[in-house]
């Protein structure tokens, strides 16, 4: 079996997975954890949009 | 100014005291390096070692899936080294599949590169997993 996901998707899910991590080990208190985890994904996330809008541009 | 102080005082001693070297703080690294989340769940942190456990064998399985290169520990090239390094920390899921043959070793297509990163960053999000199973074992994280 072979999984063929697209660039954004492996992004996702990429972005997910190493934010519940990040947020589980890198903060003490439960609230914290989470509120880690979902910042790490907004930033994974943004990262890949300001990325592929700078590709964009500089295609132009 | 003398009372500001006394608190400071008082805040480091209510820490709890790091134990550096316990049967815990040895054997929750090297269940959690083997199995991923294991090392939290011996210590009964149930939902953080499931969460961590789901995480990294997800990971690591799309990562497979997705055919992407596995490292053989005799690289030889440098950045081959470095990819060994990243594969191994995801511990008992790299030994099983270097003992199944399931490995592959050569990169045909785009999608085959997402999921060598993801193994890469599979085994590497362990090591962080690792530590902080070592960190609880010793006291020092809650």
């Amino acid at each position: 079996m072979t999984l063929t996901l697209s660039h954004f998707t492996a992004a996702l899910l990429f972005a997910v997975f190493a934010s519940v991590v990040f947020g589980i080990t890198q903060r003490s208190t439960s609230r914290e954890q989470v509120r880690y985890g979902f910042y790490c994904f907004a930033m994974f996330l943004g990262g890949v949009f300001v990325a592929g809008w700078v590709m964009w541009l500089l295609r132009r | 100014m003398a009372n500001s102080s006394t608190t400071k005082n008082e805040a480091v001693s209510a820490k709890p005291a790091a134990q550096a070297f316990t049967t815990m703080s040895v054997l929750a690294p090297a269940v959690g390096w083997l199995i991923p989340g294991a090392g939290h769940l011996i210590q009964k942190r149930w939902i953080r070692g499931l969460l961590l456990m789901g995480s990294i064998v997800t990971m690591f399985v799309l990562g497979l899936l997705m055919q992407g290169r596995v490292y053989q520990p005799n690289g030889g090239d440098i950045l081959d080294i470095l990819g060994f390094i990243g594969d191994v920390g995801a511990g008992g899921l790299y030994i099983v599949v270097q003992a199944t043959g399931m490995a592959q070793n050569a990169i045909a297509h785009a999608t085959q590169d997402y999921g060598t990163k993801y193994l890469i960053v599979a085994g590497l999000l362990n090591f962080i997993s690792v530590a902080d199973a070592y960190h609880i074992a010793i006291g020092k994280k809650p």
